[in-house]
């Protein structure tokens, strides 16, 4: 750690440099991004030059192209990059608003519950489209109320809150697959969604609740920035600096949970993209000031990147929630390490 | 709570479960998606198989063996590791030993064509075994040791992860998934003697192991210190006794797939039953474990006539529920 400049113009200074620096990452891994998601709009089965790519996405017709590139690539890209920025944003205002990388929402029952919620909704109730989404973000809310209301006594202290989180997501996860062992004709790829995530068969209409959900509740979130960085050093430091704690805490948790409900509806809960982005992030960005934009880009990386492994590197096509789930493990067990032997930060 | 309740009180206890037991095991015989006269239950334990409601009860009774033994062995399993660990909430399904267990099951099925019920019993335990360690090491690193919060975490997130890779070797394999998917789940359906016969010596020689380190589990309870102090090798002891664990574990799901909650609930009811003493702790929970399995899958014929619900689902509905108040019970430090 580096000693801070004390005195008031080199603190200003040191300030300007860290926006530029934060600012000029943003845009590299927004780049990034841009990139893979051109990568994957060209090059699949078949390769399709960019200049095709560009006449499809302007609306043009085009002959072979605007079905490969219109149909199957644009719907699925866009959907991998909306589903990756709702969940890492999600995660990583979980991350830090509960102190701990641990504490992400595939790990606390919200993901769990709104990917119950959906296959309910869609096996038993038989709903279809938006009506999954608004399901399953309210059931999201729900368990993630009741998991913050069990876990209250004399106030919600974190540790119990992750472990009531985790009885109430193998709650869920039970009755997740009570479920699907009731739907025997659905394929196999339907029942992976459910219990991995996956963006097969992605159609663009899909993206639209995504799209507003970003919106509304990603808004929401980059407007509470400054008070969840405060909430990073304690709810009392939080409270003495000006910070409504139990509100913040509110916004916070609807929104993210709004978010994560969205994006579970239409991909299932892709594993670990919400536990692992906030976490990459800061590798990448450091962790002074806010998460909240880089782990966003990073969770679309991961979840664009790795619905391209799955499609094409791998000798099988594996949905993307398996490609992250098994990047995810070794990544998780160096977090782990790192975190009990540091004592919790991000 | 007291170290031991008295002895009147204990004996009560151990003949109220065995009474249970006894009970549940004939309950657990009669009730089911078919409704059977008496005379076939008779003609149907006697070995007749001439009518369907013979058959049916035929095939309840490995079932009710199966669960029986099952449950034991993972009552026994939870009360042990929660003494080695010295953590309220370890469970084979919480610190993710099960998922272990059936990750090896099928990388078995799935990569070298297991089929005998043996191949399937060695490789559970080889996962349980390798989860065990894998997941304790995770929880332990670290100033304050494994902490229960550390514990839960590094299980639960090692499961998820190893829960994809399960999907991942099975995806590739149409033939197998959906035997492996419903198996996964955790049921004594279907069960049969084949499938029962095999897995038998291992949990003999897990609850022989488990048994006899009832003593070393009453010194460690005391703390690392005051045990080494007592004369015990600590960490001896604790590899003993969780060799005795994963043996259980690793044999109960390989026979009926990954059932959770079981080892957390019932070590807990039997603490308030008859007291801290591991050497009345441990077969009281077996016997506890083996009464909440047959329960769970009773109930589970009960409530979803005429179709079934697995046990593990039952259990997880069960168990769930239970975690929370323990988690709220205690006084759980801070990471």
């Amino acid at each position: 750690m580096t000693t801070l400049p004390l005195d008031r113009f080199s603190l200003a200074e040191d300030r300007r440099r860290l926006t530029l620096r934060r600012g000029a990452l943003v845009a590299v891994l927004a780049a990034l991004l841009a990139g893979v998601f051109a990568l994957t709009l060209s090059l699949g089965q078949s390769y399709t030059p960019p200049g095709e790519v560009l006449r499809v996405l302007l609306g043009e017709e085009v002959q072979g192209a605007g079905f490969t590139v219109g149909q199957l690539r644009l719907p699925r890209a866009v959907l991998s990059v909306l589903a990756g920025l709702s969940f890492g944003m999600a995660g990583v205002a979980f991350q830090t608003m509960l102190r701990n990388p641990l504490a992400s929402p595939d790990i606390v029952g919200v993901s769990s519950g709104a990917s119950a919620a959906a296959v309910f909704a869609i096996v038993v109730l038989s709903m279809k489209g938006p009506a999954v989404s608004v399901v399953a973000v309210l059931a999201g809310l729900a368990v993630a109320l009741s998991v913050y209301g069990l876990s209250f006594r004399n106030g919600v202290a974190g540790t119990r809150l992750i472990l009531v989180g985790i009885g109430v997501s193998a709650m869920l996860e039970s009755l997740v697959a009570y479920i699907l062992t009731q739907a025997p004709e659905w394929t196999l790829q339907e029942v992976l969604r459910w219990l991995t995530g996956s963006v097969n068969g992605a159609r663009l209409d899909q993206a639209m609740p995504l799209l507003a959900a970003l919106l509304v509740f990603g808004g929401l979130l980059l407007g509470c920035a400054r008070n969840l960085m405060a909430l990073r050093l304690g709810d009392d430091t939080a409270a003495a600096l000006g910070v409504r704690v139990s509100l913040t805490r509110l916004v916070i948790i609807v929104s993210a949970v709004g978010l994560i409900a969205t994006a579970t509806a239409v991909t299932g809960p892709i594993a670990f993209v919400a536990f692992l982005s906030g976490p990459i992030a800061a590798r990448i960005a450091g962790t002074r000031g806010s998460l909240l934009i880089p782990s966003a880009l990073v969770g679309a990386l991961l979840v664009l990147a790795g619905d391209y492994v799955g499609q094409f590197l791998l000798p099988i096509r594996y949905p993307v929630g398996v490609v992250t789930g098994a990047l995810g493990a070794p990544f998780l067990i160096y977090l782990l390490v790192r975190v009990n032997r540091s004592g919790g930060s991000l | 709570m007291s170290v031991r309740a008295p002895l009147p009180i204990r004996s009560l206890a151990l003949f109220s479960l065995l009474a249970a037991l006894a009970g549940l095991c004939a309950l657990s015989v009669t009730i089911g998606s078919r409704d059977v006269s008496w005379s076939e239950i008779v003609a149907g334990l006697a070995g007749h198989n001439d009518t369907i409601g013979e058959a049916a009860v035929a095939l309840r009774v490995p079932r009710t063996l199966l669960a029986v033994i099952a449950g034991s062995a993972l009552g026994l399993a939870g009360a042990v590791m929660q003494g080695v660990t010295r953590n309220p909430l370890a469970d084979p399904g919480i610190l993710g030993v099960n998922t272990g267990a059936a990750l090896a099951v099928v990388v078995g099925v799935a990569w070298f064509n297991i089929v005998s019920t043996e191949a399937y019993v060695w490789s559970a335990v080889a996962g349980a075994g390798c989860s065990a360690v894998l997941v304790y090491a995770l929880g332990s690193v670290g100033r304050d040791g494994a902490t229960p919060l550390k514990l839960a975490l590094a299980g639960t997130a090692t499961s998820i992860a190893l829960a994809s890779l399960i999907i991942a070797v099975v995806l590739p394999r149409n033939d197998i998934a959906g035997g492996i998917r419903s198996w996964q789940i955790g049921g004594v359906g279907g069960a049969s003697y084949d499938r029962i016969l095999p897995v038998l010596p291992f949990m003999a020689v897990g609850l022989a192991i488990s048994l006899l380190s009832a003593r070393q589990l009453n010194s460690l309870a005391l703390g690392d210190d005051m045990a080494a102090g007592l004369g015990e090798r600590v960490p001896v002891a604790r590899a003993f006794a969780a060799l005795g664990t994963i043996l259980l574990c690793g044999a109960a799901t390989a026979a009926c797939g990954p059932i959770g909650f079981v080892g957390l609930i019932v070590p807990h009811l039997c603490r308030l039953l008859v007291g801290l003493d591991h050497r009345w702790l441990l077969p009281i929970s077996a016997l506890g474990g083996a009464c909440l399995l047959l329960l769970a899958d009773i109930l589970g014929r009960i409530i979803a006539r005429p179709a079934e619900l697995d046990v593990g689902i039952v259990t997880a509905f069960v168990g769930a529920p239970f975690f929370i108040w323990i988690v709220r019970q205690q006084r759980i430090r801070q990471l």
